[in-house]
């Protein structure tokens, strides 16, 4: 399987009055195409900070420090489709990647959604922001049909000259005369079929969604309603342009078991649909069971194992992953919970050489002076703990 | 049964007026806790789960006469003869009414004002969900413990110092926490201290609502453990609000499933796991995400979000989602029934079998 | 000796979280110039305030309020030696009477503002913690006032209640708490929502406990900021309606009084505008700072207190 997006020794550091928040230290990830791969951590160990860094969303007094994001684009929004590192493309470029080859789910539905616009507002937006050539194509291909059935010839002549337009766009979207067309008032309305047929995108990728009424549906504000019908909204505003990847940070946990239930199915059977690619944030390592190919764990800033998640949950090497494991409760499991003791520590002054160290029943001297590599262990499970490095 | 109830509630109602206009005229009611019947046994822990806005917070709060019911009953340490007289009193209807009158200002707990109100208010305590806000964030953390031994005057100057102390021991944390605010602590360390103010009273009861909902899963664990510990040192007797069933399979001696304002099912935890009866918790037990990837569970996706509890559905509140609803589901509402070893349900179907 | 160190040890425990409050809040004090430069006009006014009887002896020994005249000219006359700033229409001394007139304006912004804060927080908690009618009857109440325009319906006041400085205050107490109200009313809604409240109450404090203790400090801060804003802005507020003739009596010492004197004598004599800059200028400049610097400390205070913008 080839790799979409491998990001590689990632640092990003926030600047506050108490000093510097070391917030990503050398972050390694890997997301093959069309697998998903899960990002578990306790609060504040950089899962939301690591998703902001990968589309370049990090804002003051955050900063990327250093490491490579290496992206490979589909090809919709450059020529090349070869590795890109995206930390060192134009932020036009970036704007570009955003929503149309990857795009973000927020915990917090009604965050991301406009209270003062409908959904079809919403939704139709990022069509004719990203896909304005695939609708003028359609929209040609409608007045073509009427241009032959049109019965006077005043309806023809505006007929052909809304094609003229439509074909114009289709050479240049950001042509200076269409910007220019649309600033005219009465001219400006030519428009409409773009959006009539964004519309129309919209209710039909709201049907696939499984969402009942999209027609009624598409007409409502956010604030009527409820937080997993929002969820869906926002999916659907991500899957909308067909992303490569789909970032979702935390999407289910504010909702309920029956609903984060709907929702987890609908992520999961988008994805099989358009194979997306998909980095799935979680606390909750029963959503990572059943949602994810891969697991990366994140402890403190930085990830501290990934692999397959059947062999992760079967036979977790770092001592961490193993600690947050035995403290879930299990299903029919009695006894005590195992919790882990101390605390995350704060990543102004974290630990030296391995940041689990201080609360690791397995430390070492040397765990105290060096920070342990992301080592392969086998195959396709790789840690980093000095007990797996070689180094003793 | 032989059971000692500590907590009992009888068709206990909670409804919140919807204001409107300008008049704020009373528009409608926001059926948060509609008719429940509910004991909780001395020593054990209740679990009560159920989905976000079903009422359970508001049946905590309206036990603890936080908020006044509607209608309805709360007793708490009362016997069962007098529980059954008013009963009996109520159902003859006005024959002795000044008899049930004085029962009801003298026994019942939704009755309660004041002074007798404050008197019981030592005996039972609660502890929220967020414990970013439920510590006043101007308050030093010695203040905050100590507050209840100087509201019911249990202590003063070096002894209430002294108990500070020994609650925050007790709680996993030290002296040198007193003289800080809470905004110093992180997000575990904030509930153990709700949790010692908590116990600063001594109290037999303690309603847990959602107290781990906010916490990481290290330190819900750490929490749990402690909460597991208190109640078998203190003989606590807790209800334990949440909507996570795993917690609450690992915790609770009994669970309560609630809906839509109404106690569904009730019964022993290993019970309620292995042979849930009522469709709703079936549901609900399908959809847990379980951690372990072997098991991929088949799972009953409920159709459709919880109905409005401004306007519940007719009949059983569950009938708008219920793949196996029949027609007399839509009527009447079931009754909480027992099936054989403390296990009730109120579900049509299982009527049938 | 040993238990000096103990107590110092234990006094230091104490302390430290304050200490640290404290020295953050400095911290972003300094950070920003303008809260000190605001800090430093206040102190300014404040020193000439309290030096005002070594700064300007008074003339009449028992009224230090009245500024000493020097002839009955209308026409004022430019600084000099004797009259440091010169003297105003009716030859009032301006130095003298700007420096007095500063503690005229510390009383004025002092006495109005802490009187509206007393009854704002007064009314404002009753109606946000209680509800229901006491609510709706403040409530509206101040909707009625806050429907009026402030400056006339003050002038209306004073009008009625005869013209001098205690009346002007009584006008701005009256037309100045319905803000207070509100806003400190809204905070308290917000507040007493919170957990923690709630705890309060399930632990069995009283409503006195629970509106001072818990309530009001998690809700009084916006409220000191809008107050400390507000003793530039009734100042203000007192000197325009002295300009207009409705404050002090005559002669007494009020920055307004003093503009009222120079109104006539804005522009000068044709071919020279600017002859009586000073007549003015100099009360102006006084009146300017001072809110400036009310203004800026409010900032500062906003930075020092509001706990929203304290992150952690
Ligand atoms: N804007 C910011 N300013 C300062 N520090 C920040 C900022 N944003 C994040 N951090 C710090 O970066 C670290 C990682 O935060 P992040 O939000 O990625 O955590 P997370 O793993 O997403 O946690 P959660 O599960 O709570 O969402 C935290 O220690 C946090 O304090
Ligand atoms: N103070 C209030 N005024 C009006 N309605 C309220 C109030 N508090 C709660 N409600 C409503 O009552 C219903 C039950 O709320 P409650 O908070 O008890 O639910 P819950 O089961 O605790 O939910 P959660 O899991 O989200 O905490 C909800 O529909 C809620 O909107
Ligand atoms: S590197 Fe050392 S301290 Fe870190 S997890 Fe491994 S054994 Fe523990
Ligand atoms: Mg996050
Ligand atoms: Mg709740």
């Amino acid at each position: 399987m080839a790799k979409l997006l491998e990001v590689k020794d990632l640092v990003t550091n926030f600047y506050t009055y108490e000093g510097v928040v070391k917030a990503l230290d050398e972050v390694n990830l890997e997301i093959e195409e069309g697998k998903t791969l899960g990002l578990v951590g306790e609060t504040g160990c950089g899962k939301s900070v690591t998703a902001l860094s990968i589309l370049r969303l990090i804002q003051p007094p955050g900063k990327i420090e250093g490491g490579k994001i290496y992206f490979r684009p589909d090809g919709k929004s450059s020529k090349k489709s070869s590795y890109l590192d995206l930390l060192e493309q134009s932020e036009a470029f970036m704007r570009k990647v955003r929503g149309d080859e990857i795009s973000m789910i927020f915990q917090e539905p009604s965050s991301a959604l406009n209270p003062v616009y409908s959904i079809n507002d919403q939704i139709s937006e990022s069509f004719l922001l990203h896909r304005r050539r695939e609708l003028s194509e359609s929209v040609v291909r409608e007045i073509e049909e009427k241009v032959d059935k049109a019965d006077s010839i005043l309806k023809k002549i505006v007929y052909k000259m809304k094609r003229g337009t439509y074909r114009k766009m289709l050479v240049d979207e950001n042509s200076f005369l269409l910007k220019f067309l649309s600033g005219i008032p009465v001219v400006s309305s030519y428009n409409g079929w773009l959006k009539k047929s964004a519309k129309k995108e919209t209710i039909e990728i709201l049907k696939k969604l499984g969402v009942p009424h999209p027609q009624k549906l598409v007409d409502r504000y956010p604030h009527e309603l409820s937080g997993g019908m929002q969820q869906r909204i926002v999916i659907a505003m991500a899957l909308a342009c067909h992303p490569k990847l789909l970032i979702a940070d935390e999407p289910t946990s504010n909702l309920d078991v029956t609903i984060q239930a709907q929702i987890l199915d609908l992520i999961r059977k988008s994805r099989k649909d358009l194979g997306t690619s998909v980095l799935f944030i979680t606390h909750d390592l029963g959503v990572v069971a059943e949602m994810c190919d891969r697991v990366a764990v994140m402890y403190a800033g930085s990830v501290c194992e990934i692999s397959e998640v059947k062999e992760l949950f079967k036979n977790s090497l770092h001592p961490y992953t193993k600690a947050l494991i035995n403290a879930i409760p299990k299903p029919g499991g009695k006894g005590k919970l195992k919790s882990i003791k101390g605390t995350v520590p704060n990543l102004i002054n974290p630990p030296s050489g391995c940041r689990f160290h201080p609360r690791c029943p397995n430390q070492m001297k040397i765990c105290r002076q060096i920070k342990p590599e992301l080592t392969r262990v086998e195959n396709n499970h790789l840690v980093a703990c000095h007990l797996f490095t070689g180094q003793r | 049964m032989n059971m000692n109830i500590l907590v009992e509630v009888r068709k206990l109602k909670k409804y919140y007026a919807i204001q409107g206009g300008v008049f704020k005229k009373r528009i409608g009611d926001i059926k948060a806790v509609d008719g429940v019947n509910l004991k909780i046994r001395k020593g054990e822990c209740l679990g009560l789960v159920g989905e976000s806005g079903c009422g359970k917070t508001t049946l905590g709060k309206t036990i603890l006469r936080l908020l006044k019911p509607t209608k309805g009953h709360i007793y708490f340490d009362i016997s069962e003869e007098i529980k059954q007289e008013v009963e009996k009193l109520e159902e003859s209807t006005d024959s002795n009414s000044q008899k049930l009158q004085e029962l009801e200002r003298t026994h019942d707990l939704s009755n309660f004002e004041g002074k007798r109100l404050k008197k019981l208010r030592r005996r039972m305590q609660i502890v929220f969900q967020d414990p970013s806000s439920s510590l006043n964030p101007r308050m030093l953390i010695k203040d905050i413990v100590g507050e209840p031994l100087t509201v019911h005057g249990l202590a003063k100057g070096l002894e209430k110092r002294e108990r500070v102390i020994n609650l925050l021991q007790r709680v996993g944390l030290s002296e040198d926490h007193l003289f800080r605010y809470p905004h110093e602590f992180s997000g575990g360390q904030r509930q153990r201290i709700a949790i010692a103010r908590a116990l600063a009273t001594n109290p037999d009861f303690l309603i847990l609502d959602e107290p781990t909902s906010a916490l990481d899963v290290s330190v819900q664990a750490q929490i749990l453990n402690l909460l597991q510990e208190l109640q078998s040192d203190f003989g606590l007797t807790y209800l334990f609000i949440t909507h996570h069933l795993l917690v609450v399979e690992y915790i609770s001696h009994r669970i309560a499933v609630m809906y839509l304002g109404r106690i569904v099912e009730l019964a022993d935890t290993k019970e309620l796991f292995e042979n849930p009866m009522h469709p709703y918790t079936q549901a609900l037990l399908s959809a847990i995400p379980i951690p372990d990837p072997e098991v991929r569970s088949h799972r009953t996706i409920l159709k459709g979000d919880v109905p409005s509890p401004i306007d519940p559905p007719s009949g059983c509140v569950f009938h708008t989602r219920c793949s196996s609803a029949a027609k007399e589901c839509e009527e009447r509402m079931p009754d909480l029934v027992s099936f054989g070893d403390e296990h009730y349900v109120a579900c049509y179907r299982m009527n049938h079998k | 000796m040993e238990l000096g160190v103990k107590a110092w040890k234990e006094f230091k425990r104490r302390m430290e979280p304050r200490l640290k409050e404290v020295k953050f809040s400095l911290s972003r004090v300094r950070k920003s110039p303008l809260s000190l430069a605001g800090l430093f006009l206040i102190l300014l006014f404040v020193s000439i305030a309290i030096a005002a009887p070594y700064l300007a002896s008074p003339k009449h020994r028992y009224e230090p309020y009245r500024i000493p005249r020097d002839g009955y000219s209308a026409t004022p006359r430019p600084p000099s030696r004797t009259h440091l700033f010169g003297t105003t229409e009716g030859q009032y001394d301006i130095y003298y009477g700007v420096i007095w007139g500063t503690r005229t304006s510390f009383r004025i912004g002092f006495t109005v503002v802490g009187s509206i804060l007393i009854i704002g927080i007064i009314l404002g908690s009753l109606s946000g913690y209680y509800g229901g009618v006491v609510d709706e009857i403040i409530m509206r109440t101040v909707d009625t006032f806050m429907s009026l325009p402030t400056l006339i319906l003050a002038m209306a006041l004073v009008s009625a209640l005869g013209h001098n400085l205690d009346n002007v205050m009584k006008a701005l107490i009256i037309v100045g708490w319905p803000p207070y109200a509100r806003l400190i009313r809204g905070d308290i809604l917000r507040v007493r929502e919170e957990d923690y409240v709630e705890a309060a109450r399930a632990l069995g404090c009283s409503d006195f406990t629970i509106i001072f203790k818990h309530v009001l400090p998690n809700a009084i801060y916006p409220l000191l900021v809008m107050a400390s804003l507000d003793v530039g802005a009734m100042v203000l507020t007192a000197a325009a309606l002295s300009f207009l003739g409705l404050g002090a009596p005559i002669g007494y010492a009020d920055w307004g009084q003093m503009i009222s004197f120079a109104r006539n004598w804005i522009v000068g004599p044709p071919g020279n505008p600017l002859a009586y800059w000073y007549a003015v200028t100099i009360p102006g400049l006084f009146i300017l700072f001072f809110v400036l610097g009310w203004n800026l400390l409010g900032d500062a205070f906003r930075d020092i207190l509001d706990p929203k913008l304290r992150r952690r």
